[in-house]
């Protein structure tokens, strides 16, 4: 009886570990796998070794992949933040003629499956006979991102107060001067969250990426080509060595605000 | 202490109209707040009240007529061009900025030379010397009220303008800070304007008041003026609480009207009659009248009374006992008993005549709506009695 | 400031001025203003315009281009061939459907599994609830390929997952787990899950506790108020959580490349195929122009059912 009283009232937590151990269970064989003393296949447990974390450039093209992939993601996230958070101002602030064709066309690469945005590009490209390389992933990139940029900043100036920047009018600072000391300050967190958004989405985009690609690699397409093969376990090690890298700067981020408000 | 260079100007409105679509928000409005003065702009939610302070601030444009600071014509000024700074509702501080550099803002984009010195001059004139270095959101809500009034005040503007400054505060600390935002205004010698919808916060501190309905001033003047001779139904209701009653001029007598209120004779002098031809309603403040039990005389020479009302509700609310009173003709009139420690409670049911000097009287145009004006809340303390 | 304290102004500021919610910060200085918005949507909208529906124009076009005898492989031109739709469609209507079932028991188990989890984490963890929000969101910090190729790995026929299901006789002694549908649709759910969880907890956060005890109040059990008034207080999270779910579900063809087998095959590994490897540009077009119409058609219809179920 006392059990089956125990047992109704912790029920949603017995659930909540058991969905918490789905979702790590693959994190978990990725992070061990790391350390495994594999040939080139990496695919059964061979015994523990830190060898592939002291090389972890010691597969052949698995370092150059994560570069090339690191610069798209950057360049892709310079752009897509700069022009989708132009679009959130010009939504969140404006109004003007054409709202709903603009909140469409902003809302409908999220809704379109990425095998179609990657073959509808390709389409393209083949089209206009244009090169497929470094420069197609970077267009290819920006144009998913932008609207999830769009998403997040215009979020975050919703939930501004407009008598903050009324208040800065009233103090003397034209609009430029409120813009650049107030507003921006402000908006400056969901800038942010939509950068680090964008760029994970680069980062880790493969469907789009192997459409229109051409011979350029990426992090995403080493794995999956030599998946075919056996992946090494230096991209193991990359993989998780990126999970701990994002895992520590979101708590210490967490960590930085929740005190922050403890002071306030 | 008012500065040369924009103090000693006056704020005019000229037949300034708002429109948002169809609806009017302030209806050619005209109006004269003398430099240096504590002016009030009261009145309930939707009147207008707020669109005005806007328009003055810039933050709204007017449709139809002229603002003009002194001699600036200053109706299509951007905001940041008028010498006029505003305390916001919610203090709208910047949550980025410690507290002296919101209270530096206004200073730093003019250029100021003296920033520090005047800054940590305006912190101690709201007695938060020590608090530069901290955010606003690590202060209280009394605190953030002044640095919102230290970051305005700090720049000297011919205008200051309060948009319900105090409405976030509790009522113990709204009656301090009424009294502290008075002291600074006689201080700094500026000219507030002050929106609210707190009649009594209104009366505390303006030396004129402005009510405001519908777009437009019902009627202008020191808070004595508007609460002992309003012009209006609004007015009288709006501002304290008022019997108003149906009555009918008679004829006269001397320096007096004498009125009809059903059935009985009651005076009323000439000179309080504001508007209105033979129909009117005379007004009399609850706490103007004395119960009296049926028949018993009252002391004092001339004196208009209501005979045959039965007390209907006593509520003893600590300084006052507030009575309902219900009259022959079914109206219920409201009496409000200083609790002077003599005499006791009447009684539910007790039948009470209504005594009042006729000075206390005033008379208004008998087409205006009884209701006008009545309709708002207000939380009194008080136990009922049996 | 508290969410009743905003709501409180904002009614304020409503009555007040009818035009402040519309977001003008001051009045409008005609001429330069009013291009203000327009050179802010331009670069951008450019971006999307060129890159984005230009394409699905270009692909709409290519789907009716046909292949002219004796041409090269790889060049198409356009002859309004519209029983391209109808030869493809017949070809593949069981990959159409197996596609948008997977996506359907795929977003229905994501459902099942990611409620709880965020009820739980929204109004029993505590002072845990950021640090479990992390942990939410951590899974999807390793490369999503990755991930993948770890479940090929935890559900091979040698591995303890499939060992333990024989033993217990879930599955016969040459029953696998791999390559098989189940397997797909354990990779599916399991990739999207942040999807739903995400969303949901968002708007179960939103939920005012004291309503639910409230309800507990006015003699609703746990499970009436869970239905009466959680739930329906969290629907926008739900519709939310299982459209962001499903799209690319259905869309996917990672997870049936990587666990399933011929058999599994969907609408994503077909459009690949057909235009990396067949170089069948017309048929992989018409694919995609009626993947991305039937999941509109599929939102539309879903997005206007749970807005009139919000409404009784």
């Amino acid at each position: 009886m006392k059990a089956r009283r125990w047992l109704g009232r912790n029920a949603i937590r017995i659930y909540a570990v058991v969905a918490f151990a789905y979702l790590f269970v693959p994190v978990a064989y990725t992070l061990a796998f790391s350390f495994n003393d594999s040939g080139k296949s990496n695919i059964s447990w061979k015994g523990f070794t830190l060898d592939k974390w002291k090389n972890p450039c010691g597969a052949p093209d698995v370092c150059p992949a994560l570069a090339n992939s690191l610069k798209i993601g950057v360049l892709a996230t310079l752009v897509a933040t700069v022009l989708g958070t132009m679009i959130a101002f010009a939504l969140a602030r404006h109004r003007f003629r054409g709202r709903t064709a603009t909140n469409l066309t902003i809302f409908l690469p999220m809704a379109t499956p990425e095998v179609v945005l990657g073959a509808s590009l390709l389409a393209l490209f083949l089209n206009l006979g244009v090169n497929l390389g470094f420069g197609t992933i970077v267009i290819a990139h920006v144009m998913f991102c932008i609207s999830f940029v769009v998403v997040t900043v215009k979020a975050r100036i919703a939930g501004l107060d407009p008598r903050l920047e009324q208040a800065a009018m009233d103090l003397y600072a034209d609009e430029w001067q409120t813009f650049r000391r107030i507003t921006l300050p402000l908006v400056a967190p969901g800038i942010a969250a939509g950068a680090l958004l964008a760029f994970s989405l680069s980062f880790d985009d493969f469907i789009i990426t192997n459409f229109n690609s051409g011979a350029e690699n990426t992090f995403p397409k080493f794995v999956w080509v030599s998946s075919l093969r056996g992946i090494p376990a230096q991209a193991n090690v990359i993989a998780s060595a990126m999970f701990f890298i994002a895992l520590l700067s979101v708590l210490f981020g967490q960590a930085v605000t929740s005190r922050k408000k403890q002071k306030g | 202490m008012a500065d040369p260079e924009t103090g000693g100007r006056d704020l005019r409105l000229e037949h300034v109209s708002k429109r948002f679509g169809s609806f009017v928000a302030v209806d050619d409005l005209s109006l004269t707040i003398p430099s240096g003065s504590f002016f009030a702009l009261l009145g309930p939610s939707g009147c207008g009240k707020t669109t005005t302070l806007r328009m003055v601030a810039g933050l709204e444009e007017p449709t139809d007529g002229t603002i003009l600071i002194g001699d600036d014509d200053v109706t299509h000024a951007r905001p940041y061009k008028r010498p006029v700074n505003t305390v916001f509702q919610s203090y709208a501080l910047f949550p980025h900025l410690d507290i002296f550099e919101n209270v530096a803002f206004g200073l730093r984009r003019r250029g100021s030379k003296k920033v520090t010195a005047e800054v940590e001059a305006a912190l101690e004139l709201v007695e938060l010397g020590g608090m530069a270095k901290r955010k606003p959101a690590q202060l209280s809500g009394g605190q953030q009220q002044r640095v919102a009034l230290a970051r305005a005040i700090v720049n000297r503007p011919a205008v200051l303008l309060l948009d319900e400054p105090l409405g976030a505060l509790d009522l113990k600390l709204r009656r301090q800070m009424q009294i502290e935002l008075k002291r600074i205004q006689i201080e700094v010698g500026l000219t507030f304007v002050h929106v609210t919808h707190d009649q009594e916060e209104a009366m505390t501190m303006a030396d004129t008041i402005a009510v405001m309905n519908s777009g437009r001033i019902e009627q202008m003047g020191g808070p004595t003026e508007l609460y002992e001779s309003p012009t209006t139904t609004f007015v009288a209701n709006f501002l304290g609480q008022s019997n108003l009653i149906r009555a009918t001029v008679s004829g006269s007598d001397g320096d007096d009207l004498v009125l009809e209120v059903h059935g009985q004779k009651v005076a009323l002098p000439s000179a309080l009659r504001n508007g209105g031809e033979s129909d009117l309603h005379i007004g009399v403040r609850p706490e103007k009248i004395q119960l009296v039990p049926e028949g018993a005389a009252v002391e004092g020479a001339r004196r208009n009374v209501l005979p045959g009302g039965v007390v209907s509700d006593a509520s003893f609310t600590g300084v006052s006992t507030q009575y309902l009173v219900r009259m022959p003709w079914g109206q219920e009139l409201m009496v409000f008993a200083q609790n002077l420690g003599t005499g006791g409670l009447l009684r539910r049911g007790t039948t009470v005549d209504l005594h009042w000097d006729p000075a206390h009287t005033f008379a208004l145009d008998g087409r205006l709506d009884v209701n006008a004006g009545v309709d708002r809340t207000e939380g009194v303390a008080s136990v009922p009695v049996g | 400031m508290s969410a009743a304290q905003g709501i409180g102004i904002g009614e304020r500021q409503t009555l007040e001025d009818p035009q402040h919610d519309r977001g003008s910060t001051a009045p409008s200085q005609p001429g330069r203003r009013r291009l203000t918005p327009y050179l802010l949507l331009l670069p951008g909208m450019a971006w999307l315009t060129i890159f984005f529906i230009v394409p699905l124009v270009t692909l709409l076009s290519t789907s009716t281009q046909t292949r002219p005898d004796g041409a090269e492989i790889g060049v198409y031109t356009q002859t309004w061939r519209f029983a391209n739709y109808t030869d493809t469609l017949d070809e593949y209507l069981t990959v159409f459907g197996r596609s948008f079932f997977y996506a359907l028991i795929a977003t229905v188990l994501a459902l099942a599994i990611s409620y709880p989890l965020a009820y739980a984490i929204a109004f029993k963890s505590g002072r845990w609830r950021n640090l479990l929000l992390v942990l939410v969101v951590a899974p999807f910090f390793v490369s999503f390929l990755l991930r993948t190729i770890a479940w090929k790995q935890i559900l091979a026929d040698q591995a303890w997952v499939a060992d333990a299901l024989r033993t217990v006789h879930l599955l016969g002694p040459d029953g696998r787990i791999i390559n098989t549908a189940p397997a797909v649709v354990i990779g599916i759910t399991y990739n999207f899950l942040p999807f739903m969880i995400l969303p949901i907890y968002a708007s179960l956060e939103r939920v005012d506790p004291r309503l639910m005890e409230a309800a507990g109040d006015l003699y609703a059990s746990a499970l009436t108020t869970l239905r009466k008034v959680t739930i329906p207080l969290s629907l926008p999270g739900v519709v939310a959580g299982t459209l962001l779910t499903f799209i690319p579900a259905a869309g996917d063809y990672i997870n049936s490349a990587l666990l399933g087998n011929r058999d599994t095959t969907m609408v994503g590994n077909v459009i690949d195929s057909r235009f990396l490897r067949v170089v069948d540009y017309p048929t992989a077009a018409v694919l995609s122009v009626s993947l991305m119409l039937s999941i509109l058609l599929l939102v539309a219809i879903y997005i206007r059912r749970s807005g009139t179920e919000e409404l009784v």
